[in-house]
């Protein structure tokens, strides 16, 4: 970037000194540069049609939104300014409390165990070998399959009389039958559990690029010195996979907070709000009652947990990084 | 000794450095069978169930007990081939008009040097931030009167379309590739006389061919994936995508779940095809992806 501005700077010194004598000595040079350079519209030209869909399609609403929860909407009838009304409103709201609270075990319960199973395949499935590559590409269909058609599938599974697909497998092992998405006590676990399904995957592809950035050399000394092998995956592994482990925490707790699809398609929040979500409630708020004030409140409050959310984890990222 | 030691920690665990070498191929087997039917066996139940006449909800089959199309009939009678339709128009739409936005926007970013250039990287970049979910309320507003204009897209497919049209994650990646071209390629045909557009058209853009296809896969993913967004453009049920519309198509008095499976295998279908076909730029997308986010 520096090397971006101290060249437009020289072109500026240019030009700005044209009418001197110093600069009409290297006509020729000026020209060429000019050239290169181009007319100063041209780059704007190329960003125009980004510009246009980000201003019209993320930026208007966002300000609409701030404004919004600012006011109680009355469609028809005029809206009227309440100030932060509304937000107090959602943050007494026991379905509001509810739902947050849901919202932060199902993120941590999701991300924890996505990286957690996504580390143990990660292990299980690094190497060259074309068979492994093979069943890489096998276990890592849920991530692409849309997140709708997962919900639907499991919501079959999940069927809670003892005949029911999950229920037949369990039984096997002598357990069950549950009732899953059905019961209030487990609804919310079943949840985080096709969640951690989807997710674990991906989280494997990324740890698996970090398991092939480690320096074998390291493994080596570590065996040469004795160690067991939890040992060397605990003391050499883990240390190593630090950066991947930030990232992948840091994408999967933002994913984790405006969690929406799964939730509204396996259970719609229910039953009796027990996996009802932030997402969720604002979708109910919005659509079911009719209250764009409060739902536009319900969604900047969101943002910014998400946004206090990724400006710390930078803000670590860079002083670990300064030290 | 050393060519010995580094081949046996070709991975962390050390697969291949076991005294017994025999058993933990075993071992290995083994889990990984069981990974790819913990992983698989879900999406497997939704082609085997797809074509299985089975009106009972409690029976799903790994096997079609009664191979039949009957399913697809009755998904047919309820519109499923509109919804897809309507899910493919949306996908090739926004797909196309994503990677041509992505391929200007990242042309001027990272060939040209001009003023504001921090900004605008600053402003995509705050766009990635911003949550498509937390918008999707004054979203469905807007969409509903377009500012200036005063056209409503709601219930149309351009609706969907153009929200999606514009996504920072792409511009980014395009950005980074575009960045490592070299040079002198650009010069030498800009002192042939070569136009702007002419630059952009035949000399930077059949360089790009593998971010392309990084951008194309996750934008494809991406689009189909969404869920919120096209159910709220959407007036009436007739509008709803694929995805959305499993929703509505849950039972049928005849075919039972057979109808829902139907619907879940062709929307299944398309996301396969396109990983399958473009799984390599994948893989690399998502680790410099999230290593760049």
């Amino acid at each position: 970037m520096t090397a971006v501005r101290s060249l437009g700077d020289t072109r500026d010194v240019g030009s700005t000194a044209s009418g001197g004598g110093a600069v009409e000595t290297h006509p020729v040079r000026r020209r060429r540069r000019r050239r290169l350079t181009g007319a100063t519209y041209v780059p704007w030209l190329f960003l125009l049609p980004a510009a246009l869909i980000f201003l019209v399609f993320k930026f208007i609403p966002m300000a609409e939104g701030i404004r919004l929860s600012l006011f109680e909407v009355r469609p028809f009838l005029g809206d009227i300014f309440v100030g932060f009304k509304n937000y107090a409103t959602i943050l007494q709201d026991e379905k509001f409390l509810t739902a947050s609270w849901h919202t932060l075990v199902l993120a941590g319960g999701q991300t924890v165990g996505a990286m957690v199973i996504g580390f143990f395949l990660a292990l299980l499935l690094e190497g060259h070998t074309k068979s492994l590559w093979f069943v890489r590409s096998a276990v890592f269909l849920p991530v692409v399959a849309a997140t709708a058609v997962i919900g639907e599938i499991w919501r079959l599974f999940f069927y809670p009389a003892p005949e029911g697909f999950l229920n037949e497998l369990i039984s096997w092992v002598g357990l069950g039958p549950w009732e899953y998405i059905h019961s209030t006590d487990t609804s919310l676990v079943s949840v985080m559990f096709v969640g951690i399904w989807k997710h674990a995957p991906y989280d494997m592809v990324l740890i698996l690029a970090g398991l092939a950035g480690i320096d074998r050399q390291q493994y080596e000394a570590a065996a040469i010195d004795g160690a067991s092998t939890p040992q060397r995956i605990w003391n050499v592994t883990l240390p190593a996979l630090r950066p991947v482990i930030t990232i992948l925490l840091t994408l999967a707790a933002i994913r984790g907070l405006r969690v929406f699809t799964e939730v509204y398609v396996l259970t719609g929040g229910g039953p009796a709000g027990s996996t009802d979500v932030w997402m969720t409630r604002v979708y109910t708020t919005a659509f079911e009652q009719s209250e764009a004030g409060l739902a536009s409140a319900g969604s900047v409050l969101l943002f910014l947990v998400t946004l206090i959310l990724t400006v710390s984890v930078q803000w670590y990222r860079r002083r670990r990084e300064a030290r | 000794m050393s060519t010995v030691n580094s081949s046996r920690f070709d991975s962390a665990i050390g697969w291949s450095a076991r005294p017994d070498a025999w058993v933990s191929k075993g071992i290995r087997f083994l889990f990984s069978a069981l990974a790819v039917i913990l992983f698989c066996g879900p999406l497997l139940v939704i082609f085997s169930g797809a074509f299985d006449h089975n009106p009972d909800p409690t029976k799903l089959s790994v096997i079609p007990a009664n191979p039949s199309l009957i399913n697809f009939q009755v998904a047919a009678e309820n519109q499923i081939w509109h919804y897809l339709m309507n899910s493919l128009i949306i996908a090739g739409g926004a797909l196309l008009l994503q990677l041509s936005v992505s391929v200007f926007a990242a042309y001027a970013l990272a060939r040209k040097k001009f003023r504001g250039q921090a900004i605008a990287l600053l402003v995509i970049l705050a766009t990635m931030m911003l949550p498509e979910e937390v918008i999707a309320i004054p979203l469905s507003l807007v969409i509903g009167d377009l500012p200036l204009v005063h056209v409503s897209l709601k219930g149309t497919l351009l609706g969907v379309i153009l929200p999606l049209g514009a996504w920072g994650f792409s511009i980014f990646v395009m950005t980074e590739f575009m960045k490592e071209i070299p040079n002198e390629l650009e010069e030498a045909a800009k002192v042939d006389g070569a136009g702007e557009l002419r630059l952009f058209a035949q000399i930077i853009l059949p360089l790009c061919k593998p971010a392309l296809g990084v951008i194309a896969v996750f934008g494809f993913n991406m689009i189909w994936e969404q869920y919120l967004l096209p159910l709220i453009v959407a007036a009436d049920p007739s509008d709803y995508t694929l995805t959305v519309a499993l929703l509505a198509l849950r039972s049928d008095d005849m075919v039972g779940t057979g109808i829902v499976l139907a619907g879940a295998l062709l929307a299944l279908v398309p996301s396969l095809v396109v990983y399958l076909s473009l799984q390599k730029s994948f893989l690399r997308g998502i680790t410099t992806g999230a290593i760049k986010g």
